[in-house]
């Protein structure tokens, strides 16, 4: 069995939002760079479970970024991934981001290619599915729940309203969220492997991006909140209704 | 040239959330000077010629039951193919579970841009520019499409639905349809409750409530309202509610009318799933709660104690 997971870098969750270069750039200036949530807590760990599984099983990361995603690699490889590559290009389009990955997923023969169900910074949610349309695999998005019956997976993924059940043989993309696995903590040994551990860079190919950003805004401030008095909470329901019109 | 929009179904019901792509495409096609068509796969109960009344002027359908099941790739083919048929120009999706499994594939099969998660329509004074969320609702971006084609996925609860009251043309679409290789082996949906994603009023629950034996004060409460009910993380990791619930960064990102949050401190990571509701409430008994500040109405306050109140205060609402 041999798994990809594609692995990006996002600012952390608490990071400040702010632009500069004219509201054209993210001011990454003093941010902390973490490894995308989905693709760490729940793809990277499922894919690291089916490896303790199943030990001949051989897990690949990928992440399509500068010289700076170097550290979340590594610590994408210090919790279990045997074998890492970047391409260093740099786009916020989707498209050429899933072309890059796709060169790479041509030439391993993957098994399983896993991804988060969206970035927290660009709010994609699209990776995924590209890559699928460009391998011609299926692809089965927002699964909560995944396992392996053979060479078929057995995948709960969200739907409007509920969960839907699937059966998918083998090779196939997956886009992960919460139910995946549990969030891990990287152990000492880990760390210390991970040094070891291939990080090949690789050059991208030529692709020309569909789209590009052409300036970023924040949401106006809020006009700060109407404090109503706990003596009288009915009043809220008041204002509620003939204020805000929202009941 | 025309504008296409993808129509999402459920159980045989067109979702609200595609109400609104339509109502959203109808105006894309007026501004470019053209009609929206829509397309509707599987089997759908009720007169589609009430689309016109969301000034769609023609419904391309293909009823077939192996449809009522939403793969990804066979739905992405039949989609391009009507899409050339009819030579659309713009694809409209609604960025629900559906859209974001089909409009990236079919972004891929033609070469077209796709800006997901759109609030607002198209810019096209001089290029064809879409704001989208991006940073978890924390900022806005405004993405360019340089394709011919451009496809856009509308965040739900972004765009509100217009009525025109046409009536719209019905043409079945003579389809090829692929072997589904997604083999959907059963479906649990929650009955009678009101889809979180699709919800106008949210009313949701945290740490403060002390234990899932207090909940009665946000489902009560959000059954007067007609309202869908969430959480927090910490209150769904401890299932003392379902994970469905649960909202923020990690969970679902809801986009409600009014939320009212009740003994939720406002942590980022869950403001990042609640930030662009339009209308927020937050009772909490700490001043100092973060909540606060992105709050347009607060009690500070015991929920205890104002709960009860509010509740009576809704039922005469209601009564009245
Ligand atoms: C990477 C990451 C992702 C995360 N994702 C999410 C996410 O998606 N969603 C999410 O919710 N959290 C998320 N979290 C967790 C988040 O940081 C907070 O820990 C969590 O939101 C706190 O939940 P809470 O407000 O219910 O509980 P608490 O922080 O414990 O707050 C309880 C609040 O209730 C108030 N209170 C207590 N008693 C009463 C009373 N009687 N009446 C009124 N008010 C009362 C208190 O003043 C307090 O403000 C994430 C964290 C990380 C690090
Ligand atoms: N630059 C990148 N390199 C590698 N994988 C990525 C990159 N960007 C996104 N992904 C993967 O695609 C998923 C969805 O991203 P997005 O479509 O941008 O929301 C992420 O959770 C990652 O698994």
């Amino acid at each position: 069995m041999k798994i990809l997971v594609c692995i990006s870098k996002t600012p952390d969750t608490t990071a400040k939002i702010a632009f500069a270069d004219n509201n054209t750039k993210f001011a990454a200036d003093g941010v902390q760079w973490i490894i995308n949530p989905y693709d760490e807590w729940y793809a990277l760990v499922r894919a690291i479970e089916l490896k303790e599984a199943d030990p001949s099983t051989v897990i690949h990361l990928v992440t399509v970024g500068g010289a700076d995603c170097d550290p979340i690699i590594r610590k994408a490889l210090a919790l279990g991934g045997d074998e890492a590559f970047r391409v260093n290009g740099d786009s916020p389009d989707s498209f050429y981001i899933a072309s890059q990955i796709a060169e790479i997923a041509k030439k391993g023969n993957y098994d399983l290619l896993f991804t988060g169900k969206e970035t927290i910074d660009y709010n994609g949610s699209s990776i995924g599915g590209m890559l699928s349309e460009l391998l011609e695999l299926p692809f089965v998005s927002y699964a909560a729940k995944f396992d392996l019956e053979g060479n078929t997976a057995v995948i709960v993924r969200e739907i409007e309203g509920g969960e839907e059940t699937n059966k998918v043989a083998l090779p196939l993309v997956v886009s992960c969220q919460k139910g995946m696995a549990e969030q891990r903590i990287p152990n000492m040994k880990g760390i210390m492997g991970a040094r070891s551990k291939p990080l090949t860079v690789i050059e991208p190919v030529t692709v020309d991006a569909l789209t590009a950003i052409a300036a970023f805004e924040l949401p106006p401030a809020k006009a700060g909140v109407k404090l109503v008095s706990p003596d009288t909470p009915e009043e809220l329901v008041r204002l509620l209704h003939e204020e805000a019109k929202a009941i | 040239m025309s504008v296409l929009i993808f129509l999402d179904q459920s159980e045989g019901h067109i979702k609200k959330s595609s109400l609104e792509a339509a109502s959203y495409g109808a105006k894309v096609a007026e501004l470019l000077g053209t009609t929206a068509d829509a397309i509707v796969l599987g089997n759908v109960a009720g007169d589609l010629t009430t689309l016109g009344n969301y000034g769609i002027k023609k419904v391309h359908t293909v009823k077939d039951d192996t449809l009522d099941h939403v793969d990804a790739q066979v739905f992405t083919k039949i989609i391009a193919d009507a899409a050339k048929a009819i030579d659309a120009r713009v694809i409209i999706f609604s960025n629900n579970f559906n859209g974001k499994a089909i409009a990236p594939r079919l972004s891929v099969r033609l070469k077209a841009g796709l800006v997901s998660g759109a609030v607002a329509l198209p810019d096209i004074s001089n290029s064809f520019t879409v704001k989208k969320n991006v940073f978890s609702g924390k900022a806005f971006a405004h993405v360019s499409i340089s394709t011919d084609i451009k496809i856009i996925s509308l965040n739900p609860n972004s765009y509100s639905i217009t009525t025109a009251g046409d009536v719209a043309e019905i043409v079945a679409f003579g389809a090829t349809i692929d072997m589904a290789k997604v083999q959907v082996t059963s479906t649990d949906k929650v009955v009678g409750e009101i889809p979180l994603s699709e919800a106008e009023i949210v009313v949701s629950g945290g740490r403060g409530l002390k234990g899932p034996e207090n909940w009665a004060m946000v489902t009560d409460l959000a059954k007067l309202l007609g309202a869908a009910t969430a959480c927090s993380r910490p209150v769904a990791d401890s299932d003392w509610r379902p994970h469905h619930e649960h909202v923020g960064q990690t969970g679902l990102a809801i986009a409600p009318n009014l939320y009212i949050a009740i003994g939720i401190s406002g942590a980022i990571q869950h403001l990042a799933g609640v930030n662009r509701s339009k209308v927020i409430v937050v009772i909490n008994k700490d001043p100092e709660a973060p909540f606060f500040k992105a709050a347009d109405y607060g009690i500070v306050g015991d929920a205890f104690e104002v709960m009860p109140k509010i509740i009576e205060a809704v039922k005469k609402l209601k009564q009245a």
